[in-house]
């Protein structure tokens, strides 16, 4: 009995973390598009964002200008609430009305699984013209033609540079091609007498702050698939991206570089190395002027499109932003697509909006609107996003496997642990291929 | 004694059909009290685990009802790159943390327990690392070993020493996360400290009349009369390294720059995957990559072997115990 005990026991130990696995499912299916409410109807709505502080209470204000159009409408508006907690919901058949999501990674699986219900039947229905947004930002708020999400302002990256820094080198512009990019970097570095780094020019490090694949990949014109839906990192242009960055790494050299790198602050904090001036430029979203303006305001700093490896790519860049959605069990999906459409398609919203925390504006008419409050700096990101040369983010539906892999094997292609780039870049295509063929979407 | 003897004796003096009654009511009663935890084992426990063990057939996306695929999921783990570099620091950590945790644990118990003064105080300072979130726990020891700016670099450098990158080191931050781990090991002491406290003075006082000095004394009578709790150590350490999840989460967030970074934006396993654990690559694949037959897979595999793993040594324990016994 006692060694029945015992063996209960350590089934029981050793079970623990299986049980973590398992959940409940639900079903799918979605009858064309729900009525929307009367003018008068009273009804409430449930909204869950990933926003916190500030800009939680900016996004309240902008979900509270819709009831300009339903008076009677009740919205309560949650933060703080990821994807995690969002497919948490949907799978709990407690989803909220309207669902946020603060990474487009996820777009792919959204989409094709039904969590997100599709959007295509309210827009024919309603006669929306998707025109109004630029191209990029529907890219990455559709799968393969299912429009299961709209846009809520989107983020825009580009370069910033401390203009002191530059100066002191006897520079005068920012980099227009990586190869400028590269000269600056090493002019602005400055290292003690040990060879210590004190300050770097340019950070190349995969993974750290903004330096993400999908943010890159454009400036190079690298492409993450081939014309037959492939996984494509295997091409010149990833490899030229990859080799850019190892030269800059070998100018530090590695050993050196993630010394300096391992004591910088947190990507969101006042620490963040270039508020520190530790670092002279760095690629980062809009965002950051706001950042800046409030945390280090000593700091002169300049923005401009990233440069790229070809003159004639010059003023590309990437963007992504949130994304709304009408989860799959939502209670009040009609009303939930009219605050949706009020969020996404109300000029004077997304510009009040846009003002409140920064962001960019993610239709044509409030990019174009004179309310926009716009300084030197906003204004790069501001002409980078009409320009129609943003590329968004990659939409697989994996969520963001591709991305870690690539970024992966970026970090050891850096740290020398890739003998062949070209070979190394294929199997991470193969890796990819494998895991998208194996979701079977 | 007294009472159990009375209450037998009043069962067989009873007639068959009485005593088969009594035995049917007594077994009721005892149902009764246990049904509520039978029933929440079984719906909270049970089902879990036999529906994991059917999702890991399955292809599952955590909202379409589950496909059935039969072994594909297992076979995929042969073709995982990172499910080998998950298998290898998860066994690192097991491994590592289970004999440093337990060797550290008894050592300072066996400290504690020979202090003539001032016990409660180091006791209660010993134990109360424990109580730290891990979340806390992490970041201060990242803080504090950070390279440049931090104590622990700085205190190197004054011996002339220039310090690691622990956790921005692929090398280093394994023993980085298992520092943190035996900094908060102070659970696992208390429970050595009672052990040691509770060995019978008379074994040591006869140690002594023959000869055995403190090291031969804690070498032939502490360790031996404390070996249960050791093992239950063992298998407590073992079980905590397979399931390590949230340091290994915090501080590869930490060092990418992105611990204030929201939700499924971390990056995990950083850096060079080193901290990417078992847990950690399975919570990658059934929520940020939604593939949780493939995840329930990597459960159900993690389940085997740490029921294997702690089944195999309570077995050598009991035995090497029956031995000794014997001998």
């Amino acid at each position: 009995m006692r060694r029945l005990h015992r063996a209960a026991l350590l089934f029981v130990a050793a079970a623990m973390p299986l049980t973590a696995c398992a959940a409940g499912s639900g079903g799918t299916g979605q009858a064309g598009p729900a009525a929307a409410p009367g003018q008068g109807d009273a009804f409430t709505l449930t909204v869950w964002s990933n926003y916190s502080g500030r800009e939680q209470d900016e996004v309240t204000k902008a979900l509270e200008s819709f009831k300009e159009k339903f008076p009677n409408a009740d919205i309560r508006h949650e933060g703080s609430q990821d994807d995690d907690k969002i497919t948490a919901g949907i799978r709990g058949g407690n989803p909220p009305d309207v669902a946020m999501s603060f990474t487009t990674d996820n777009i792919g699986q959204f989409c094709s699984s039904g969590s997100f219900q599709q959007l295509k039947p309210y827009v024919d229905r309603d006669g929306v013209d998707l025109g109004q947004i630029p191209d990029a930002v529907r890219s990455y708020t559709e799968y393969k033609g299912n429009r299961c999400a709209m846009p809520l302002l989107s983020d825009v990256y580009g370069l910033y540079y401390n203009k002191d820094m530059l100066a002191e080198a006897g520079l005068t512009a920012p980099p227009r091609t990586t190869a400028e990019l590269l000269d600056f970097a090493k002019r602005t570095t400055k290292k003690a007498a040990d060879g210590t780094i004190e300050v770097a020019g340019f950070l190349p490090t995969m993974l750290f702050y903004a330096n993400r694949p999908p943010i890159w990949a454009p400036n190079f014109g690298a492409k993450w698939e081939t014309p037959d839906g492939r996984s494509g990192l295997a091409s010149p242009e990833w490899a030229a991206m990859l080799e850019f960055q190892k030269e800059l790494v070998d100018f530090y050299g590695h050993e050196n570089l993630e010394r300096f790198r391992a004591g910088l602050g947190q990507e969101y904090s006042t620490d963040h190395a270039f508020h520190q001036k530790k670092i002279a430029m760095m690629i980062d979203g809009e965002y950051r002027t706001a950042f800046l303006r409030d945390q280090a305001p000593d700091v002169r700093f300049g923005t401009a499109p990233f440069p790229t490896i070809r003159p004639d790519l010059y003023g590309i860049g990437f963007t992504t932003g949130t994304i709304m959605g009408i989860p799959k069990g939502a209670k009040n999906p009609g009303a939930a697509w009219e605050l949706i459409k009020h969020l996404s398609f109300d000029t004077g919203t997304i510009v009040d909006l846009a003002n409140g925390i920064k962001n960019i504006p993610s239709t044509k008419a409030a990019l174009a609107d004179p309310r926009l409050e716009v300084d030197e700096n906003f204004r790069t990101f501001i002409d980078l996003a009409v320009s129609g040369k943003l590329q968004g983010n990659p939409v697989t539906p994996i969520g963001d496997a591709h991305i870690k892999a690539i970024g992966d094997f970026a970090t050891s292609w850096q740290a020398g642990k890739v003998p062949d780039l070209m070979a190394g870049l294929a199997e991470v295509d193969r890796q990819i291929d494998d895991q998208v063929a194996k979701s079977g979407k | 004694m007294v009472a159990t003897l009375e209450r037998v004796d009043a069962v067989r003096s009873a007639p068959a059909g009485g005593r088969s009654r009594s035995r049917a009511r007594h077994r009721l009663t005892v149902l009764a009290f246990l049904a509520p935890a039978i029933l929440g084992f079984a719906l909270f426990f049970g089902y879990p685990l036999v529906a994991t063990v059917w999702f890991s057939f399955t292809k599952y996306d955590l909202i379409n009802p589950p496909e059935w695929v039969g072994w594909e999921n297992y076979a995929y783990m042969f073709s995982d790159k990172l499910f080998r570099v998950a298998v290898y620091n998860t066994l690192w950590f097991v491994v590592v943390l289970t004999v440093a945790r337990v060797v550290f644990a008894l050592g300072v118990a066996s400290v504690i327990a020979r202090l003539k003064s001032g016990v409660g105080l180091v006791r209660t300072l010993c134990y109360l690392p424990s109580l730290a979130p891990p979340v806390a726990a992490t970041l201060v020891f990242f803080l504090v070993m950070r390279p440049n700016e931090g104590p622990l670099d700085s205190l190197l450098g004054w011996f002339g020493i220039e310090g690691p990158l622990w956790f921005a080191d692929p090398v280093w931050a394994k023993p980085g996360i298992a520092a943190v781990m035996l900094w908060v090991s102070g659970d696992l002491m208390i429970i050595i400290l009672a052990a040691v406290l509770d060995v019978p003075q008379e074994q040591y006082e006869a140690a002594s009349l023959d000869g055995a000095g403190p090291v031969r004394r804690w070498w032939h009578v502490t360790l031996p009369t404390i070996s249960p709790v050791l093992a239950f150590g063992v298998v407590n350490s073992i079980i905590l390294a397979l399931q390590l999840f949230t340091q290994a989460v915090v501080a590869g967030s930490a060092a990418s720059g992105s611990a204030d970074v929201t939700g499924s934006t971390k990056v995990l396993g950083f850096p060079e995957n080193s901290t990417l654990t078992f847990p950690v690559w399975l919570y990658t694949q059934g929520f940020r990559y939604f593939d949780m037959g493939y995840a329930a897979a990597m459960a159900t595999v993690l389940f085997v072997i740490s029921f294997a793993a702690t089944a195999l040594l309570v077995w050598r324990m009991r035995r090497a115990s029956h031995q000794e016994e014997g001998g």
